[in-house]
């Protein structure tokens, strides 16, 4: 006991503390991720003045943002305007907060008993961040019609309507992961997948669910407004979209919502479809969530390497796409599953 | 500070179910009626959990999922049917809307 | 049960509601009855009942406010104008609103009064033994007892929707 505080305590803290602060640490790691990438799909050297290789390009572009003018359109709503970049960054924090990143353990006996290690570990976990996610489109609504521009409104609109169609896809897509597991918490998910099928293939659920992997991150990508999903943000057609006001630290908030969305869906996508922290080989205890941060940046990564191959969707094929193909495709891998679970015992 | 008990919830309940309704019979704006009436509903949605919790069943909870459901079907519709009406007389007071008064 | 949480997000609720019916911008409107709702969802946490509160923050926050949202975008809502005459007429003169406000006051009185005679019935609390609700329950419940209704509700947002598009859709001239 440290000041009469528990131990159990101090280290919920840490955890808590550890998350946020590595999740902006991954933002900063996908700014420079995401540049180094494109140069070397675009056959062109990325950044490489700024520190050894390039490494200190977050560094520097996040210098910049605080350092520029805060500007604010004339005819802009102000509490609605600086409300805006706070609640997409909020929603995308707070939805990163019940996701599971390791095994339980003790801290090398630290502790007792051994603590889950989650921000925060809830029972129906899935449903939480499937509604923080939707609380996420009132961030873009609210930024496009606060700044009083017609660009804005215009992309915040269609941002946001096709953040909600995809929200559809999304949630079917793992409906499917909880008829299998039985269970809406994602530590109960992550540990059914633990072990081996015929001593090789390892137990996950992306094996019996290829489709409803495939269904989940398209519908994951669009959620965040990315790779060939982004014409709400495209610069040929709307300047910037929703964020074409924002200036600093507002558009920097944005920014950083953006990543660690994209974070949220591949940390989602690893611990439902990929196993979670169960990987190849066993890694001594207390360390699993090394092998969920290579899967997770594994995610990551195909997320910007489709970015910087895939064309772009126009915006009426994008809302097709979303309503008449993946919607179905989504229900009929939830029915599928359904009558597999039912008849042949999955 | 006094634990709270079922009859705080049903208090807090009937506040919001009058505020609500105070909102529907004060406001001369449609948009702000719908939002009256969404609060209306949730009072009522707040009863039937903190009775259920009282109770230890789950029913409530299930025609909570129920009200929700049908409040969203209300709101869609309900929406529409301001849009058909702001169309006409490009106000949203109720009181430009009085030709079928006798 | 916590009561200090209890307190708080009583307090936020009733000052959000009030705020939402009080508020002349229907877009301060509809963000005011946002915070409301997450204040609600807080509650039916305290209450053990996780399911309910996330189904709030799903369907009524993530989707029904977004509706309101939209249409009060599109709609480019005015702010509501402040009656014209000076205020003491404002508040205490005739007319169907001052009559509506009287019947407001009245229901209020009249709700407090009727739950004032209640005896006080204390909740079981979740350190006393009571259960959480979980899915698993509630979805055994609605399956078996009520898949009726939940049938007819399917349909009847079926009908909602074909309604909405019909009733919002421009005459072809």
């Amino acid at each position: 006991m440290l000041f009469g505080i528990s131990r159990e305590l101090i280290v919920h803290l840490v955890i808590i503390g550890v998350v946020f602060f590595a999740l902006q640490i991954t933002a900063a790691v996908l700014v420079y991720m995401e540049r180094k990438v494109a140069a070397v799909i675009q056959e062109r050297y990325g950044p490489y003045l700024v520190g050894p290789k390039g490494l200190m390009q977050p560094l520097a572009d996040i210098l910049k943002l605080i350092m520029k003018e805060e500007l604010r359109p004339k005819g802009a709503d102000v509490v609605l305007f600086y409300a805006a970049p706070i609640l997409s960054a909020t929603a995308a924090f707070a939805a990163f907060a019940v996701i599971p990143f390791g095994a339980d353990t003790t801290f090398f006996g630290f502790l007792d008993s051994p603590i889950h290690l989650a921000a925060a570990d809830v029972n129906v976990g899935l449903l939480v961040i499937f509604a923080i996610s939707s609380m996420g489109v009132y961030g873009v609504v609210l930024a496009g019609w606060a700044s009083n521009s017609k660009y804005s409104l215009l992309g915040g609109l269609r941002s946001s309507a096709q953040m909600i169609s995809y929200e559809l896809a999304y949630g079917l897509s793992f409906a499917a992961v909880i008829l299998l597991a039985g269970s809406l918490s994602l530590r109960g998910i992550v540990d059914l997948q633990d072990g081996y099928w015929f001593g090789v293939i390892p137990r996950w659920y992306l094996f019996l669910q290829p489709f409803g992997f495939l269904i989940y991150l398209i519908a994951g990508v669009a959620e965040t407004n990315r790779a060939p999903f982004d014409f709400p943000e495209a610069e040929q057609e709307l300047v910037a979209g929703y964020h074409t006001e924002y200036s600093s630290m507002s558009f920097a908030l944005f920014f950083l919502a953006e990543y660690v969305n994209m974070a949220t869906v591949a940390a989602v996508a690893t611990d439902l479809f990929l196993g979670g922290w169960h990987g190849p080989f066993p890694l001594p205890a207390g360390f699993e969530w090394i092998w969920f941060l290579v899967k997770v940046f594994a995610i990551l990564f195909f997320y910007i390497w489709m970015r910087w191959t895939l064309p772009r969707y126009r915006y009426d094929q994008l809302m097709e796409f979303g309503w008449k193909w993946l919607l179905p495709a989504a229900v009929l891998n939830l029915l599928v599953t359904a009558g597999a679970v039912i008849y042949m015992g999955w | 500070m006094p634990e709270p008990t079922l009859n705080s919830f049903l208090l807090l309940s009937a506040v919001l179910f009058a505020i609500g309704t105070a909102g529907v019979f004060l406001r001369r704006n449609l948009i702000t009626i719908l939002l009256s009436i969404e609060v209306m509903l949730n009072a009522v949605n707040l009863t039937f959990v903190a009775v259920d919790r009282f109770r230890g069943t789950v029913d409530g909870q299930i025609i909570v999922f129920f009200v929700i459901t049908v409040a969203a079907a209300e709101a869609a519709v309900g929406l529409a049917i301001l849009i058909a009406l702001f169309r006409h007389r490009e106000s949203l007071n109720p009181d430009a809307f009085t030709s079928l008064k006798w | 049960m916590d009561a200090i949480s209890f307190w708080i997000l009583a307090t936020i609720l009733v000052l959000a509601s009030v705020l939402v019916v009080g508020q002349r911008n229907p877009m301060h409107s509809v963000f005011l009855l946002i915070l409301s709702f997450a204040a609600l969802a807080g509650l039916y946490i305290l209450l053990g009942a996780p399911f309910a509160a996330m189904i709030q923050v799903i369907v009524y926050v993530g989707a029904i406010m977004v509706l309101f949202l939209f249409v009060v975008m599109l709609l480019n809502a005015p702010t509501e104008e402040a009656t014209s005459g000076d205020r003491i007429r404002r508040m205490f003169g005739a007319g169907p609103r001052h009559f509506g406000a009287v019947l407001s006051a009245v229901f209020a009185v009249e709700l407090a009064l009727a739950l004032i005679r209640l005896a006080s019935m204390p909740m079981p609390s979740a350190d006393r033994g009571a259960p959480v609700a979980t899915v698993y329950d509630i979805g055994l419940r609605l399956f078996h007892d009520y898949g009726f209704a939940f049938e007819a509700t399917s349909v009847l947002i079926l009908v909602a929707m074909v309604g909405a598009i019909v009733l919002a859709r421009r005459e072809a001239r």
